[in-house]
């Protein structure tokens, strides 16, 4: 589905504003191609989708990118890839050679940036991922030169968690009974395999562990058994229907932990407006440093421009990763890819995230692992590097 | 015990789902694949309503049903009748009805998307739980089971003691018989496929209650209301509402007992055994 009425509207609302210059130069013809339907839609409405809206929007408001001094507004092209890989390839494809785009950015999540991959480095593209969690950045990145990672590794998103509770556990805060329960899906497998052992290492006791199908309707079975193994922290590699189920069934079963552990979704401001105060201490994968200006006035543009907040976790890292585009551009006057992948790989980048310097594998090395709703505000407790991390809370039940 | 009845709770919603596939394919034969997104649109009315306006599902039942029941009676008028008069036989009928509502649930997933937008919904409606026989429940399933036995049960007195009800059986048994005894099949079909969109957009705004939607989620429950209607038997509600319970109980005792990994292949693995030993469902009859 092609939406380019409006945005031409817009281009052209803002054209005439900014007369001049502007008037002169062809648009830059930006291509985006993420979920509006299918599996991952409701994730990727969230966190993908404004980010365009609102850089595209606020690039315009300012009169376009300057490309070696001329100013130039940017159009967007957006198709629906259906949460389908061959419809991403597809649509890939089709901006590179129809729509003649000038740039195309990094498609939604993990699985469909690896499928996106192979087509992006033919086109020479660069390929600023945010919302890809793997272990296979040095492998990746080796085969595309131009794939960019910004989300970090789903080892260390694991690990983190393991190592906030390992904390916990040595203060005597919580005791080292673990349940742990993944969906039965790439994400959710590969993080659990990696927690397992983490988990083990640290002199955790695992009491209860189960997978369960993506989907699956009734997770009242899985909470009671976690329920009755009596486990002092409660750990889910989940997706977010079940994030959300899982929340409302330890709500029912009064699950009594110290630390409840859900992954995706939990980081959405949905999530607390869903379960409002007891949300308080739950903690999830990702995180975002509330304390930080920059993300903060982030977050009210954000919400202005989209009328939605965006989460605390990948939003901010997908805006980024356009403020790296954007950088590149401008600073290397040109929208010769070649030159713009060589611009990314040699320089640091400020962006509403903190600094970004990518290492030799592509990877951003600093990244939230753990975030902790408190107080209303989902806050990163635990980082590879990212400075305003606040200290953990007990949960203390579901009123 | 907690297991039987979590599984009778999962099996009441299981009912919600199918109940309304059932009428309208026993009766108004048609294989409706846009079951599922009725009933998401059912669950995003609730949504709406309960945000927008604090009004409660359960209140929301009686908005949702004349309007799902007037949208439903339009879509068969429009898009099904035509098909209906055209067809040869029976299978002709199914072939091109299971296109048709193909292409209406592509339709109704864009409307929602272009409505709605793509995002998850889910609201906290009774969160909390119930005691019965000292084990936990969440409550709003409670309030779901209760709004499927009443939603089912006065469905069955309905088809069963009622003059209406009397027709659109003989409709789903026989339809070229039952026009010779003076009744009028096209109206009734369109009836009986507007009461299955109403029963089904209810059973959506009970479930959203507890489950979390999204526009592209309605054929996962399209799917799960085929396996019911076929196990239970084409044109049986008894039928229907067993197998729902079956499968719901099934599914919790392999969660609870093996693994809950393995709930999809218990589902599957029921379906076919019934496919296997009693091809026509539960309560179906014997294609004579």
């Amino acid at each position: 589905m092609k939406r380019r009425t409006a945005l031409k509207a817009a281009v052209a609302a803002s054209a005439i504003v900014w007369a001049g210059a502007a008037f002169a130069a062809d648009p830059i013809i930006v291509g985006a191609v993420a979920p509006k339907t299918g599996g991952l839609a409701g994730g990727s409405v969230v966190t993908h989708w404004p980010n365009i809206q609102l850089w595209a929007g606020e690039v315009n408001a300012r009169g376009g990118l300057n490309v070696g001094g001329e100013m130039r507004l940017v159009e967007v092209i957006e198709y629906d890839d259906q949460t389908n890989p061959a419809e991403t390839i597809k649509a890939i494809t089709r901006l590179a050679t129809q729509d003649n785009a000038d740039i195309i950015l990094a498609p939604y999540s993990t699985g469909l940036n690896i499928a996106a991959a192979p087509i992006m480095d033919k086109l020479g593209f660069p390929q600023i991922t945010s919302t890809a969690a793997t272990d296979q950045v040095g492998e990746l990145s080796k085969q595309f030169p131009n794939m960019y990672f910004l989300l970090g590794s789903s080892s260390a998103l694991a690990n983190g968690a393991v190592n906030v509770m390992a904390e916990m556990r040595d203060k005597g805060e919580i005791g080292s009974r673990i349940a742990m329960v993944n969906v039965a899906d790439a994400f959710g497998i590969e993080l659990a395999a990696v927690a397992k052992p983490s988990f083990e290492a640290a002199g955790f006791e695992i009491v209860y562990e189960t997978s369960y199908p993506l989907g699956t309707q009734d997770l009242s079975p899985i909470m009671k058994a976690a329920k009755a193994a009596e486990p002092d922290a409660f750990v889910a590699w989940s997706y977010p229907p079940d994030t959300f189920g899982l929340t409302e069934q330890a709500m029912i079963e009064d699950l009594n932990v110290k630390v409840f552990y859900t992954a995706v979704a939990t980081a959405f401001p949905a999530y607390s407006a869903v379960f409002g105060p007891a949300a308080e201490g739950v903690m999830g994968i990702g995180g975002v440093n509330n304390g930080s200006a920059d993300f903060l006035d982030y977050a009210a543009r954000h919400e202005a421009a989209t009328g939605q907040k965006p989460d605390y976790w990948a939003s901010g890292m997908m805006y980024a990763s356009l403020q790296i585009l954007e950088q590149s551009i401008e600073a290397s006057g040109t929208l010769d890819m070649a030159v713009i992948n060589q611009y990314i790989k040699d320089h640091s980048f400020e962006t509403v995230m903190g600094t970004i310097d990518f290492d030799e594998n592509n990877n951003n090395a600093s990244y939230w692992t753990v975030g902790q709703w408190q107080g209303g505000e989902f806050r990163g407790i635990a980082s590879t590097g990212r400075d305003g991390a606040v200290a953990p809370v007990l949960k203390n039940g579901w009123k | 015990m907690d297991i039987i009845i979590t599984g009778l709770l999962l099996g009441g919603t299981y009912a919600l789902i199918a109940t309304g596939l059932n009428l309208q394919y026993g009766v108004a034969r048609i294989m409706n694949l846009a079951n599922g997104e009725m009933l998401v649109v059912g669950g995003f009315t609730a949504f709406a309503l309960y945000t927008g306006a604090g009004i409660s599902p359960v209140l929301t039942l009686f908005i949702v049903a004349p309007i799902a029941y007037a949208l439903n009676w339009a879509i068969y008028r429009v898009m099904l009748r035509p098909l209906v008069k055209r067809a040869k036989s029976r299978g002709m009928l199914e072939q091109e009805s299971i296109l048709t509502t193909f292409g209406l649930s592509f339709t109704m997933v864009g409307l929602m998307l272009w409505i709605f937008g793509g995002s998850y919904f889910k609201y906290s409606f009774l969160a909390r739980p119930f005691v019965l026989f000292g084990d936990n429940y969440g409550l709003n399933r409670i309030v779901a089971f209760l709004c499927a036995v009443i939603i089912c049960g006065v469905l069955y007195l309905w088809l069963n003691h009622s003059r209406a009800g009397m027709a659109i059986r003989a409709v789903a048994v026989s339809p070229e018989s039952a026009r010779l005894v003076g009744i009028d099949v096209p109206k009734l079909s369109a009836h009986a496929f507007a009461i299955g969109g109403a029963v089904t957009a209810m059973g959506g705004a009970v479930i959203s209650t507890f489950l979390t939607l999204d526009a592209s989620t309605g054929v996962i429950f399209t799917m799960k209301a085929l396996i019911i209607v076929i196990m239970g038997g084409v044109g049986d509600i008894r039928g229907t509402i067993i197998a729902a319970l079956i499968l719901g109980v099934g599914e919790t005792l392999v969660a609870s007992l093996i693994n809950p990994g393995l709930t999809l292949a218990a589902a599957y693995g029921m379906f076919i055994l019934i496919l296997l030993f009693r091809p026509q469902g539960l309560f179906g009859r014997k294609p004579t």
